[in-house]
């Protein structure tokens, strides 16, 4: 595995990996795989159909582990699809940090489009974590555009943290999750987007089995010219519960369209949307203020505590 | 020491200038507490926040330990010492209690066990409040009480307190005077409180009547408590009616 100075700091920002990862892992960098580990319970192996990227098999009863799959890609010009499939036994308790960073000095777009489809069997929990980020001072654009479709058996769970905070020029996102029975998916999304930057989500939450639970928590920052544009929609096809939360501070010349749906297809469904657009409250700055901060370091801490 | 020289604050109307503080002069000493007082609308808050600097005087001089600060920032005049409790504090969404009292102590490393301290003095369980973010879903007390555990962290040299009382439950009133009483006692703070409270004013040391934007009344507890009192009842036009009617 060769590493250099801008792989370890492009891991330690989109995977918290300092060194190798303990575990299962999977490191692709710029279109090969420059390191890969399956454990005992848990199996990587690169996709037989073609298509580039990985299948990730958990067996059953797996708790505790972990799987890292980060992403780098530090050439500019490299524009790619991956297809990750992830196959979650019963009974699982697992963490998997995916995670891309793209390292552009170049003049080229470099592109990641990340397709994940999850499979979590029956009273499994997975923890996934996903954070996009991308520097490099050339004139080269930075875009992701991740897929996630995740299937929830019987009783499952996921938990998926999302966060692009900063130097991502232009992205995509489409998330959709289908909750079974007694399943329960929870969403927190963070986003800051900056300069001329486009962010866009678009999430749907299928509530199809009996007792099954959504909750979006989208929280996002639009500063300059950015621009921002969230769908999130919450569908109740039986006996469920649903809460999308958007909440968005807007700042200097920046836009952002919040368009929160809830359709509830049966008389038992209870949905519930809440969306709010605004800049940063003026007794907000007053009250850091008088605590010691200048204004810049009250506004930095309001966006860092939002943002958490 | 803190001293106000001919403070006064002007904004435009439609009718023309209207005064809402006019030549304002005060010194508080060091260590003192002293109570601001008076009706609704009399000018208190805005001399308050003419302190701390949330408000510019339209003319005047604020002097802190012999120093103009006058056209001092808000955060020039908190690194001085001077701190503000406001009477409805913001909410952050995001921001812990426990990120709060840090950042208001200065100290980056404030412990828990610190930060419990804090928050027992106000009257809250530490353990249920310190991971929990000042937003809305706290209820108003609690925000109230917050508000004033961060001036205790923040140990200023000047506490100005608005209302503190204002949206505190009773249980917490008795404690709340007890902090104050305590700070004073320890005798290393100077406090401003604005507050209608009769057992809040007695702690004074001095108490200052603020009406119509200026200075109508000084003096201890004991000379001002029984005027204010015999002025609200001769004002009220219903308690005079029925004191008649005995």
């Amino acid at each position: 595995m060769m590493e250099t100075q801008v792989d370890r700091e492009l891991l330690e920002k989109i995977a918290d990996l300092i060194g190798k990862p303990v575990g299962a892992f999977n490191i692709r960098k710029d279109t090969g795989c420059d390191g890969r580990q399956s454990t005992e319970h848990i199996k990587i192996d690169s996709r037989t159909d073609g298509k580039s990227g990985i299948d990730i098999r958990i067996l059953d009863g797996t708790v505790g582990e972990t799987c890292h799959i980060p992403v780098l890609i530090t050439k500019s010009g490299i524009e790619e699809t991956v297809y990750n499939d992830f196959y979650i036994g019963e009974n699982c308790n697992v963490d998997i940090v995916a995670g891309c960073g793209i390292h552009n000095c170049g003049d080229q777009t470099s592109r990641h489009d990340g397709i994940h489809t999850f499979h979590v069997g029956k009273n499994s929990h997975v923890h996934y974590t996903e954070k996009h980020y991308a520097e490099g001072d050339g004139k080269g654009d930075k875009i992701f555009n991740p897929q996630t479709i995740v299937y929830l058996e019987e009783g499952a769970s996921i938990q998926m943290d999302t966060t692009q905070i900063r130097g991502v020029d232009s992205t995509k996102r489409y998330t959709k999750i289908i909750c079974g029975k007694g399943a329960e998916a929870i969403v927190t999304e963070r986003l800051l987007t900056h300069g001329t930057q486009l962010a866009e989500s678009d999430m749907e939450i299928v509530l199809d089995g009996e007792d099954a639970k959504g909750r979006v928590i989208s929280r996002s920052v639009a500063q300059e010219q950015s621009s921002q544009v969230f769908y999130p929609r919450m569908v109740g096809n039986a006996k469920c519960f649903g809460h999308v939360q958007c909440d968005s501070i807007i700042m200097g010349d920046a836009r952002i369209r919040s368009i929160p749906e809830i359709t509830a297809n049966c008389t038992e469904a209870q949905l519930i949307h809440e969306a709010a657009i605004g800049k940063i409250a003026g007794d907000q700055l007053l009250k850091l203020e008088t605590l010691g901060l200048t204004e810049e370091e009250a506004e930095d801490c309001i966006l860092k505590g939002f943002l958490a | 020491m803190l001293e106000l020289k001919h403070i006064s604050y002007q904004v435009s109307s439609e009718e023309g200038e209207l005064g809402i503080l006019n030549d304002i002069s005060l010194t508080v000493p060091d260590h003192k507490l002293v109570v601001f007082t008076g009706p609704n609308g009399g000018g208190k808050t805005t001399l308050a926040k003419i302190i701390m600097g949330l408000v510019k005087p339209t003319a005047g001089q604020i002097l802190w330990n012999g120093q103009d600060v006058t056209d001092l920032s808000i955060t020039e005049r908190a690194r001085l010492g001077i701190s503000y409790g406001f009477q409805q504090p913001p909410r952050f969404k995001g921001l812990t209690v426990r990120k709060l009292l840090t950042i208001a102590s200065g100290n980056e490393k404030l412990s828990k066990d610190q930060c419990c301290q804090y928050l027992t003095k106000v009257g809250l369980c530490a353990n249920d409040q310190l991971e929990r973010e000042v937003a809305v879903s706290l209820a108003g007390g609690e925000v109230k009480r917050i508000e004033i555990a961060t001036i205790r962290a923040r140990n200023g040299e000047l506490m100005i307190f608005d209302e503190p009382e204002a949206g505190i439950d009773l249980w917490s009133f008795a404690r709340l005077t007890e902090t104050f009483e305590q700070i004073h006692r320890q005798g290393k703070a100077t406090m401003v409180i604005i507050s209608h409270q009769e057992r809040i004013i007695s702690l004074a040391d001095e108490v200052v009547v603020v009406a119509g934007g200026a200075i109508r009344q000084r003096g201890s507890a004991e000379e001002i408590l029984p005027l204010i009192l015999s002025d609200t009842l001769g004002s009220c036009p219903v308690m005079t009616k029925e004191g008649a009617a005995k």
